[in-house]
């Protein structure tokens, strides 16, 4: 079995380097935002904004180097469900939210 | 030894098999994006309610962040063995295949036994899901990902059974990369986890 069937589908390639690169990027992403908040030397402001900004960075890593999403046209449709489902995903949480804060705000 | 004429059959069985594989991938990415909504809506339930303490303690006083960096080591070290997983099936590496899964498995394990360590220290000193709204959402969003992980370990040790018994066949190739995809995606809902519920928890 020198040509695994599975190396013609979209979702299972990677290279030993991938994985490593995703690894350390992953480790540094993870590290960040803790240090941040452990080491309690930050303004409020931006601990938050590191925490926001490395857990979006750390989830966009994840998708390229270890699920191996990518504009190629095998990962095109995984994207577009991805995108899809993001949208429907921004209407839930977004509306819930607004709707909940509106509301409590109302309720005063 | 195969003719010539057995051999084109036998590729054409396996191209045929790369696309019911493609499918099989293709639909469960799709069963992803459906928990993806499951735990979003999880998450904003959360958002909602997580500073509704009741009286009863917040994040701050329950969230100890060196516990929740090893239960997040535990899951990145277990994802990226994965990894290695998938490259020794590439590879046709059946006895590295199995090693790799024992790891990914073992990683896994150590990350659930930490988080029911974690569930049973909160609910004996009475801070269980009743207590408050906060905890209630707080127990239903990281139980609800447990329960994945859990289901995953359950997953695995099929799959492990399955290589040792089988070897590294067709469908057992399309079984490991759905899993991979699975405990990958599992990781990533960690990230929302404990950015949103341990990070923020404790700064606000």
């Amino acid at each position: 079995m020198s040509q695994a069937p599975i190396d013609s589908t979209g979702m299972s390639r990677g290279t030993l380097t991938s994985y490593l690169t995703g690894f350390v990027l992953a480790l540094i992403l993870t590290a960040i935002p803790f240090g941040f908040v452990m080491s309690g030397a930050f303004s409020p402001a931006a601990t938050i904004f590191a925490i926001f900004s490395a857990g979006v960075v750390q989830i966009l890593v994840h998708l390229h180097y270890f699920l191996h999403l990518d504009t190629s046209s095998a990962a095109r449709w995984n994207v577009l469900a991805l995108m899809f489902t993001l949208l429907i995903l921004t209407l839930f949480v977004g509306g819930s939210l607004w709707i909940m804060w509106t509301l409590n705000y109302r309720m005063m | 030894m195969m003719t010539t004429e057995a051999m084109t059959s036998a590729t054409a069985v396996e191209v045929e098999y790369s696309d019911i594989i493609g499918v099989q991938t293709f639909g469960f990415w799709i069963y992803l994006m459906s928990d993806l909504i499951i735990f979003a809506t999880l998450f904003a339930t959360f958002i909602v309610l997580g500073h509704n303490y009741a009286g009863g303690p917040t994040g701050k006083e329950l969230f100890d962040l060196r516990y929740t960096l090893g239960e997040t080591m535990f899951l990145l070290f277990s994802t990226v063995a994965y990894g290695m997983v998938m490259l020794a099936v590439h590879a046709g590496k059946k006895k590295a295949v199995l090693i790799g899964l024992a790891v990914t498995f073992l990683l896994g394990l150590g990350f659930v036994l930490m988080e029911i360590y974690e569930f049973y220290g909160l609910v004996a000193a009475g801070h269980g899901p009743d207590r408050s709204a906060f905890l209630s959402s707080f127990f239903t969003l990281v139980g609800t990902h447990g329960t994945h992980v859990t289901f995953g370990l359950i997953w695995m040790a099929t799959l492990i059974g399955q290589v040792a018994v089988k070897g590294l066949t067709s469908p057992v190739q399309s079984r490991l990369t759905r899993l991979s995809m699975f405990w990958h995606f599992l990781d990533i809902i960690w990230i929302g986890i404990f950015s949103i519920v341990y990070l923020m928890g404790v700064v606000l």
